[in-house]
């Protein structure tokens, strides 16, 4: 038996053995370990930093942070004595207090759970001083966004939680899902301005989910960066004489700033409140205004596609006149009766100005057809066919059929009609300017939105350029603001016939009577749009203008659906605006306020144009 | 020569050095276990683990004392009464003892708790010792077979009626010895082939293996023994091996609770097994083993072990807190200590002359390295999670009090080997 000695060793010997093998397996030979370890005691913390605020132009305060305030529980420590009086507190019922409580012991007995959530800063006032009396209780502060007056809804968009969509989009990796992100207007294409970085530390946790101090002493700790706060060009208070002035309608009012492309003004209407898009209704207000028929979440300054119209006409002057094919003071005959197109101006000689002013149908075919007609071919298709490429290319320089590039997004591009499109309508070389001539005064496939002609008075108004359309003016940094750079386009070689624009302009909007202004000089251009559905609503009501004639502040368009004549609504509206942001305030003008406010636009029938 | 004289004349100093080095890095490794960062916490503070394994750590020193002064020879003589004594302890357990983790298994005495079923062993290592060296036993001779192993099956019985399986598994371990001293491998090597059939039945489809063991049977019968004179008990064992086949069923569903199945599950089908649940204990310990690398994180600094990741870790998973802190190389280290010991310990038993003291040695040195095994083993996923200690080094004063006496009774005895001669 003594052999057995040796059996007994080894067996010893050979477990010792498998140990250390299996040992080096899990200690050495296996790295997933470590990461198992880290991810048991390590909890991240994310520290969310306050979203950057939005200022007027004027430093007005737009959009700024609420607090709100979470009440949170760890079970474990709860200790309600009066179940009813604390009830009482929070305003909710014992019932709802009980379910409230499980669910968070459900989630863990000694982690905090939320149990009440977007508590209001005055409610929570009123239960701060109580709730000493309640052990197992605190509060979570968070913020959320909100509107010190409530326009610009669609401009300035809303922020909600990232959807599964946008988070598989995120190339950088920053959003997690829970995340809010903006959804729409500046909140969206500002978005990583302001909502600054996030901050991460990591604190070491025991299994039960308790603080353990931080891990690596914070070696890899972020601290987090707060938004960056824009100033906007918007002039808030212009803007909500805007909403007011465009409320009940349909329609908008887009304002810029010529010699520098902000956007002072842009009204959308209907639109809704921003703060309902907000906080603790979000989705059940999101569900009414989504399912609005009047679709308050259009913006149609931006989104809305017209028929310019007469407005139109001065592109088609500035056009022929860059390419020396009419001169300004060029006097041609147009005599109504045998023209193709309808007239209200009467037959005689036109020259630029006076083609503007009266809006002369018969002119301004004229002024198209020596564009789209001159005779570089004896072929009638083949020089129609070239004549309107070049007009084409001249048309989308002033940003017609092109996105401006304002900072929000959504922006339409409208239409302008090329060789390609009349091509597959009508067949190659099965088309002359007899079939298109309807673009010269502005109608046919020509469509344009709200901002584009904004833009259009505002080029005007610089004599042959514009800045790229904007709604913030840049960055607030230190108290100083840190301007943002946009691009200068340059439309028309050639600056010396706008004089001539500028008087036929003056002198249209001066017919347009209600709109008068005794001691500001508005130049504009009145514009009827067919509404397109034949019906006995009425057509729809266009003013397109600056002022003053020196050194314009104000280029604007305002559109209102189904008013009427230009120069009802619109160009009283125009009016009103212009001198708003001129003077500060409006000077005797009830007459033209109660005109826009009580609708009497609606019961003048066609006047003058 | 060796020195007669003295108290201490005698004693084997490799083996105490072992026992000092085990003892006093498990201390230090208790600490750890309980070690919070955010309190400023003392090792010596009586109202922390460390703190109270400092007592039983001083009052195993009085037993040690005690063991050198007292004859040696009364455990022989004493060994009948002492297992006597312990089978009447273990009985009174069930009646007036407290009840730790569902097992009855303690006997309250104040702050303290003594478990009866850790000196159970040592009286039955010293009673088992004393028959085996009876004149005319033979651990050949099937009466005497009989007897060794009633006198080992009584205390475990007793002990899995509290119901504590794993205390009661460690009684097996005195196979050893018995094997040393001639106690047929056929049983021992039965037993175990019995122990594999069980697992393989889990693991296998029933049908697979009923194929298996008829050929592997076909094989013996073809291939060993052509004489075929033993065709009857090879047929005979195959039947029987099926029955155990068809036993196993049984003894895993309605013999095994709930939780003894899960940590069963938890070895052999890990993927069945919830990690956040049932799996818990075995995921974590093999977490803070496993990210403990080749040189640990360093004293103090086990994450894993010091935030309550790891349960039961100052006792019975004490070992994933030095794996944790110490890595490999701390693994490496303990398991050394540990053989090193181990093999000493066959030394000492060997160089014995007298059959009693041999037997013995091999009884502390296989109760030893049971508990080392299995604890370790159940710490890395080896073996289910049992609820043993790791000798000398977990927390805890009944096993620090039954592995010392077991021990220096041992290093005793062996003082006294040469009168020994003389008196045989």
């Amino acid at each position: 038996m003594e052999s057995r000695r040796f059996v007994v060793q080894g067996i010893f010997i050979l477990i010792g053995l498998i140990f250390l093998i299996k040992l080096f397996g899990l200690q050495v030979a296996d790295t997933s370990y470590q990461f198992k370890a880290e991810r048991n005691i390590i909890q991240p913390i994310v520290e969310y930093p306050f979203r950057g605020l939005i200022y007027d132009r004027n430093k007005k305060p737009i959009v700024y942070n609420e607090p709100i305030y979470d009440l949170m529980v760890v079970p474990k420590d709860v200790e309600v004595i009066d179940t009813l009086a604390f009830c009482d507190l929070l305003q909710i019922t014992p019932t709802e207090y009980v379910e409230r409580l499980t669910t968070a012991r459900e989630y863990s007995r000694v982690k905090p759970s939320s149990f009440l959530q977007k508590i209001s800063h005055q409610e929570y006032a009123r239960i701060q001083d109580k709730l000493y009396n309640y052990r197992g209780f605190f509060v979570n502060p968070r913020t959320v966004r909100r509107y010190t007056t409530p326009v610009l809804a669609n401009e300035l968009g809303y922020i909600a939680e990232i959807d599964p969509d946008e988070l598989e989009q995120d190339s950088t990796g920053y959003y997690k899902s829970g995340d809010h992100i903006g959804k729409t207007g500046l909140e969206k294409s500002y978005e990583t301005l302001l909502r600054g970085q996030r901050g991460v530390s990591y604190k070491m946790v025991n299994v039960n989910g308790i603080e353990k101090g931080s891990y690596k002493n914070g070696a890899y700790d972020t601290a987090s960066v707060p938004g960056r706060n824009l100033v906007s060009t918007i002039d808030l208070d212009l803007q909500k004489y805007g909403e007011s002035l465009m409320e009940g309608k349909r329609g908008s009012i887009v304002a810029i700033e010529p010699s520098s492309g902000e956007i002072i003004a842009m009204v959308s209407s209907p639109s809704y409140d921003p703060n309902d898009l907000t906080g603790r209704d979000f989705s059940k207000n999101y569900e009414l205004i989504a399912a609005d028929t009047t679709d308050p979440l259009f913006n149609r300054a931006i989104m809305a596609k017209y028929a310019p119209g007469s407005i139109f006409k001065t592109v088609q002057a500035m056009i022929a006149l860059d390419k020396g094919l009419i001169r300004a003071d060029e006097e041609i005959f147009c005599n109504v009766a045998t023209a193709r197109m309808g007239d209200h101006a009467a037959s005689g000689y036109y020259d630029v100005a006076k083609g503007i002013e009266f809006s002369s149908n018969t002119y301004f075919y004229e002024v198209m057809r020596r564009v789209v007609r001159q005779g570089v071919s004896p072929n009638l298709f083949i020089d129609s066919k070239l004549g309107l490429s070049e007009w084409t290319e001249s048309v989308r320089k002033f940003g017609f059929g092109n996105q401006l590039g304002i900072d929000i997004p959504g922006e339409t591009i409208g239409t302008v009609p090329d060789t390609t499109l009349y091509n597959e309508m009508h067949g190659r070389h099965r088309w002359g300017y007899t079939g298109i001539y309807s673009l010269s005064i502005g109608q046919g496939e020509l469509e344009v939105t709200p901002i584009q002609v904004a833009n259009l008075a505002a080029i005007i108004a610089n004599k042959g350029y514009y800045y790229t359309p904007h709604l913030v003016k840049g960055i607030e940094k230190n108290g100083e603001i840190d301007p943002l750079e946009f691009d200068k386009i340059n439309v028309s070689e050639d600056t010396s016939y706008f004089p001539a624009i500028y008087e036929g302009m003056a002198r249209a909007a001066k017919r347009a009577w209600r709109a008068r202004i005794s001691d500001i000089e508005i130049l504009g251009k009145t514009g009827t749009v067919e509404n397109g559905i034949k019906d006995e609503s009425k057509d729809h009501s266009v003013f397109m203008a600056f002022a003053p004639r020196e050194d314009p502040q104000i280029a604007i368009a305002v559109y209102v659906e189904n008013a009427g004549w230009g120069a009802g609504a619109a160009a009283v509206t125009a009016s009103l605006m212009i001198e708003k942001h001129l003077r500060g305030y409006i000077k005797n003008g009830t007459v033209r306020e109660k005109f826009i406010l009580d609708a009497e636009f609606l019961n003048f029938d066609i006047e003058d144009n | 020569m060796r020195r007669e004289g003295g108290l201490l004349g005698g004693l084997d100093w490799t083996t105490v050095l072992l026992y000092l080095a085990l003892v006093i890095w498990g201390w230090f490794n208790i600490y750890a276990s309980v070690y919070d960062p955010e309190t400023v916490t003392n090792i010596l503070d009586i109202s922390l683990s460390s703190g109270k394994q400092l007592l039983w750590i001083g009052t195993a020193v009085i037993l040690i004392a005690l063991i050198l002064i007292i004859d040696f020879r009364i455990y022989e003589s004493f060994a009948p009464i002492l297992y006597l004594l312990f089978i009447v302890l273990l009985l009174a357990v069930l009646v007036v003892g407290t009840k730790v983790n569902g097992a009855r298994a303690w006997f309250q005495i104040g702050a303290f708790r003594l478990q009866p079923s850790e000196f159970a062993k040592f009286a039955t290592a010293l009673v088992l010792a004393k028959y085996i060296s009876g004149t005319n036993v033979k651990l050949t001779n099937f009466r005497n077979q009989f007897v060794s192993v009633i006198i080992l099956l009584v205390p475990v019985g007793l002990i899995l009626v509290q119901p504590d399986a794993g205390s009661a598994m460690v009684f097996f371990a005195l196979l050893i010895p018995l094997y040393r001293e001639g106690f047929p491998a056929l049983y021992i090597i039965t037993g175990l082939t019995i122990i594999s059939l069980l697992i393989l039945t889990y693991l296998i489809t029933k049908i697979y293996l009923i194929i298996g063991v008829g050929v592997f049977m076909a094989l013996i019968i073809l291939l060993v023994d052509k004489s075929r004179k033993r065709i009857i008990p090879v047929v005979l064992i195959g039947i029987m091996s099926v029955g155990f086949i068809f036993a196993a069923d049984y003894l895993y569903q309605d013999v095994l609770k709930d939780y003894q199945r899960s940590r069963i599950d938890a070895i052999l089908k890990p993927n069945t097994v919830d990690k956040q649940a049932e799996g818990w204990n075995l995921e974590q310990s093999k977490i803070a083993i496993g990210s403990g690398g080749i040189s640990g994180k360093g004293f103090l600094n086990g994450t894993q072990t010091k935030f309550g990741y790891v349960p039961e870790q100052s006792t019975d998973f004490i070992f994933s807190t030095l794996a944790e802190e110490r890595g490999w190389i701390g693994s490496l280290l303990l398991i050394a200590l540990f053989l090193t010991l181990l093999l000493r310990i066959i030394h000492i038993a060997e160089r014995q002359k007298y059959k009693f003291a041999r037997m013995y040695g091999y009884s502390v040195a296989a109760i030893i390295f049971f508990h080392f095994t299995v604890n370790i083993a159940m710490t890395i996923g080896l073996f289910p999670v049992v609820g043993i200690p790791l000798p000398f080094f977990s927390y805890g004063g009944s096993s620090l009090w039954s592995f010392t006496i077991m021990l220096f009774v041992l290093l005793k005895i062996d003082m006294h080997r040469s009168q020994v001669l003389m008196r045989s």
